[in-house]
């Protein structure tokens, strides 16, 4: 075939395909305790001690099931942070700038993945204190953005 | 190791998008770019794989939407199997099969049009659904948070990271094939476009469309072609857990392994000494001298000082990404082949303008996927 196209059409599409996940057992105890407590669970492993957050039915390391709830607290040390400066309104919770973070809650050997609110991107610094705000409890659903951000420890940095 | 060697490989340009060709033509034009570097005919490949990924191509089972064009229905249809990663992932799977004794070459063809989906949205996709999706995180944002957590731990520096988009562009000028090739002072790049701090625009690799294919033989088929064969000396993979809070975004254990286990293969004891070029996956500036460092070629944090100082440029004692690397030419899954590719041209002497000078006896290249490096090939190349 020689003969080259005398334009190229372009074919715009859109794939929209619904799911209904099932959180299954040690999520739903984690979303729910979230949902009606403002509390935040781990999972210890038996065997090499180490907790988990976000909780697994299994250790990773271990692969054992034989693993318990720990409440955690909820604040923590902040390990890393970046400040998204790009815009995607198909993805973005909000408008930028906002800033992820990744916390250690205290006594988990995991961090936690989520956003931070109530300070300056300039005052933020590896390794600073900070605590959870959570949604009004009558706000609260059942999903990881119940938990709304972490903001420095005491309260508002603004 | 040399059961099985690269016999035949080519790639085409990247570009930001190419309207004038879909998957299976870019797939066609490689599959027979490489049987003509091979001096083989389609009928002389017995196994094919095929490496995509559904999301960026917008349908399920999107390996087998290029059957056509790599020639797997020859002759009734031969065997063909599929890897949704890398294309490293699909070389190390291609040469499995040739040592499982029942192959004797092996076509592994890549494709990505990063151009045609939404960059965002499709490596959102690759995170859980209940912890980390619904915060809207997707690659780019992930990277800044490991590369603020290596600047933190080593005491690296935002300049550290710009000299590797200084010396990769530049790279790049000598290479046709790539996308963004530019001779960078420090300001531009310390001045481009914040994105997710500590990264700016030029610290970012492009998107861009492309194709690789690489034909592999066993070495009773290598031998006996007129081409000087690339042999597979070493080769891993290792992967790393997938929640971005289990891992110290600072280190990279499954590459760690990964190297270990490639070096051990090809009897590699001290790589700095021993290997001639590296071609690693530098998707950020900052994975470049993160990713050099977990291959042991410098301890930890001091892969950005070797760097400034010249030591992994284009005329250093180990030029790194003398192709330019994923920073000027990034077809997401092709990227790692690629790596290959250009360190197998090399040892072939067959790199034309961005040949390095002296000889290339010994190649590192190196591929990834998911998150922050989740998971690593690590390839050794020799003549």
């Amino acid at each position: 075939m020689s003969r080259s196209a005398e334009e190229n059409i372009i074919y715009e599409g859109r794939i929209r395909m619904p799911y209904t996940w099932a959180a299954g057992e040690t999520s739903s105890y984690f979303l729910t305790q979230l949902r009606d407590h403002a509390r935040l669970w781990g999972t210890r492993c038996s065997a090499c001690q180490m907790i988990f957050i976000p909780p697994r039915k299994n250790c990773p390391r271990c692969v054992t099931a034989d693993t318990n709830w720990v409440e955690l607290p909820s604040r923590g040390v902040l390990q890393t942070y970046t400040v998204i400066n790009f815009s995607e309104p198909l993805l973005q919770p909000s408008e930028p700038p906002y800033i992820y973070g990744i916390v250690k809650l205290d006594g988990a050997d995991t961090g936690l993945t989520h956003f931070l609110g109530e300070v300056e991107p300039e005052k933020l610094r590896t390794g600073m204190r900070v605590e959870a705000v959570f949604k009004k409890k009558e706000e609260r659903c059942g999903r990881i953005t119940d938990l709304l951000y972490f903001r420095p420890e005491g309260g508002s940095g603004l | 190791m040399t059961d099985v060697a690269i016999v035949g490989m080519a790639q085409t340009p990247y570009r930001r998008r190419r309207d004038d060709a879909n998957f299976a033509e870019l797939i066609y034009g490689v599959t027979c770019g490489a049987l003509e570097d091979a001096g083989l005919e389609i009928g002389d490949i017995d196994n094919f794989i095929t490496v995509s990924n559904d999301f960026w191509d917008g349908r399920t089972i999107s390996s087998m939407a290029v059957q056509d064009a790599c020639g797997s229905s020859f002759d009734g249809g031969r065997n063909v199997s599929t890897v949704e990663g890398d294309g490293t992932f699909g070389l190390l799977y291609g040469m499995m099969r040739i040592l499982s004794g029942a192959y004797q070459t092996t076509l592994v063809v890549v494709h990505c049009k990063g151009s045609e989906g939404n960059m965002r949205l499709i490596t959102s996709g690759m995170f859980d659904y209940i912890y980390t999706r619904p915060l809207g995180i997707e690659a780019t944002g992930a990277a800044a948070l490991q590369a603020r957590r290596y600047m933190d731990k080593y005491q690296l520096t935002e300049e550290d990271f710009a000299h590797v988009s200084i010396k990769n562009r530049g790279n790049a000028l000598r290479n046709p094939n790539a996308q963004l090739a530019a001779t960078l002072s420090l300001d531009q790049v310390m001045a481009s476009k914040p994105v997710a701090s500590p990264l700016k625009l030029h610290d970012l690799s492009p998107i861009s469309d492309g194709a690789a294919a690489v034909v592999l033989a066993h070495r009773n088929v290598a031998n006996k072609l007129g081409r000087k064969p690339v042999w597979v000396k070493g080769i891993a993979h290792c992967s790393e857990a997938h929640f971005l809070g289990d891992r110290d975004l600072a280190e990279a254990p499954a590459l760690r392994d990964a190297a270990f286990r490639a070096y051990q293969m090809a009897g590699i004891d001290d790589p700095f000494a021993e290997i001639d070029l590296v071609e690693l996956y530098d998707a950020y500036s900052y994975m470049e001298p993160l990713w050099f460092e977990e291959l042991g070629f410098c301890p930890k944090g001091k892969g950005a000082e070797l760097i400034r100082l010249g030591a992994t440029a284009f005329d250093g004692p180990l030029p790194v990404n003398p192709s330019g690397g994923v920073l000027s030419a990034h077809a997401v899954l092709v990227a790692g082949l690629a790596r290959v590719i250009e360190a197998a041209l090399q040892i072939r002497g067959d790199a034309g303008e961005r040949q390095v000078e002296g000889p290339v006896e010994l190649a590192l290249a190196h591929g990834i996927n998911g998150p922050c490096g989740q998971s690593h090939c690590v390839v050794i190349l020799g003549e």
